[in-house]
């Protein structure tokens, strides 16, 4: 399969959170600030390239040749879940500037559905160990470029004149549906 | 001390998970293409839910305070794959239709929230009632939202066709931007709503 298209594809035509729905937690809590959602987004293409080429292993060198298919969800919340602990504790050891700049991200992004959820698809995709670690890390600045994106929209939004009612979680959410119907241009001029 | 039923009603009213407290916000917004997808993913969620709000409570004494997110998270994803392969045999359409949300629910906010939140501090019982709530409120804000996009989306309801021919179906709603424009439009509906019957 042409890397490219797993590119291309994965960021904008197929992006995780207008088009895949996943992420919208950090999406909606985390996208305040341009910075915070940098960080974010740093954090989470760190680990979900990490986790895919984990899991990916894990899946096809364990699991599957011991027919244990049926323990892929409870292999991998527990391989990412250790794999965010270990991050943080090399982190905190190795590089206390970028522990201090990443370290708030890290607990939260074990329960993000986006690491679990690319690991999963990276399987179903039947991906080789390339197309792996390219469609993680394009995931990743997919989702970062969402995140981006909707921080600097919502530094302006604060400052508009917008209903009590709707404040908050209601207008990013009709944001997003915008900017969703903005990306969906993409999905017109490549699949996978 | 609060009764029983106020343990019920809080989930789906002042506790609402989708509404009230925006969580589990991916499949929310994921499956409700139809209404028969959010109930079958409400369904699953309450299972899964009810299960291990049981097995949280019924540890919370022997579970050292350090380890018990991890141990929290293995009993969910021991109940996710349990309702993944008894969807995937007797299922298949719905397995099929719900898709990476089924394994997805192990990373459910609400799930763990209650686990944290609740299930560990109460009696097995109240845990049960607290699940059932939850439960149901996230159900009926999923089956709510599944009913709009059908019905708008594709003029329909569960399937059967009820708008008549005249009715043009508004595309939009059946695809992502639909999800979230209904979603952020109907929050605000409540947000509304709650403030009126002064519901806090």
């Amino acid at each position: 399969m042409n890397l490219l298209a797993i590119v291309f594809v994965a960021i904008l035509a197929n992006n995780i959170v207008f088009n895949q729905f996943l992420g919208i937690c950090p999406y909606l809590g985390v996208s305040k600030r341009l910075e915070t959602s940098l960080g974010m987004g740093i954090a989470v293409t760190f680990v979900m390239a990490m986790a895919a080429i984990v899991t990916w292993v894990v899946y096809n060198y364990v699991l599957w040749p011991l027919h244990l298919e049926y323990l892929r969800t409870i292999a991998f919340i527990l391989i990412i879940a250790g794999l965010v602990q270990l991050v943080e504790t090399i982190l905190k050891k190795t590089n206390p500037t970028l522990f201090r700049a990443l370290g708030i991200f890290l607990p939260l992004i074990t329960t993000n559905c986006t690491i679990l959820g690319v690991a999963i698809l990276n399987i179903q995709a039947e991906h080789n160990i390339i197309e792996t670690v390219v469609y993680s890390i394009s995931v990743a600045v997919g989702f970062t470029l969402a995140l981006v994106i909707m921080a600097g929209i919502r530094e302006r939004l604060d400052l508009a004149n917008v209903s009590s009612y709707l404040r908050g979680a209601a207008v990013s959410l009709v944001t997003a549906g915008i900017l969703s119907l903005a990306f969906m241009g993409f999905s017109g001029m490549m699949t996978l | 001390m609060t009764t029983l039923t106020q343990e019920f009603s809080k989930g789906i009213v002042q506790e609402n998970p989708v509404f009230r407290l925006v969580l589990g916000m991916c499949p929310t917004l994921a499956v409700t293409v139809s209404a028969m997808n959010a109930l079958g993913m409400g369904i699953s969620v309450i299972v899964v839910l009810l299960c291990s709000n049981i097995v949280v409570s019924a540890v919370r004494n022997v579970v050292p305070a350090k380890v018990r997110i991890p141990a929290y998270i293995m009993i969910i994803a021991t109940f996710v794959t349990i309702v993944e392969m008894v969807l995937s045999a007797f299922a298949p359409e719905l397995f099929d239709a719900l898709g990476i949300f089924i394994p997805l629910i192990v990373v459910n906010c609400i799930i763990l929230g209650r686990a944290e939140a609740f299930a560990r501090k109460n009696t097995i019982g109240r845990s049960i009632i607290d699940a059932l709530g939850i439960g149901l409120g996230y159900t009926l804000s999923l089956t709510l939202l599944g009913v709009i996009r059908e019905l708008f989306g594709t003029g329909s309801i569960l399937g059967y066709p009820v708008m008549g021919t005249a009715f043009e179906p508004m595309g939009v709603l059946a695809v992502a931007p639909g999800a979230f424009i209904t979603l952020g439009i109907l929050l605000g509906l409540f947000n509304y709503l709650f403030k009126r019957l002064g519901i806090e």
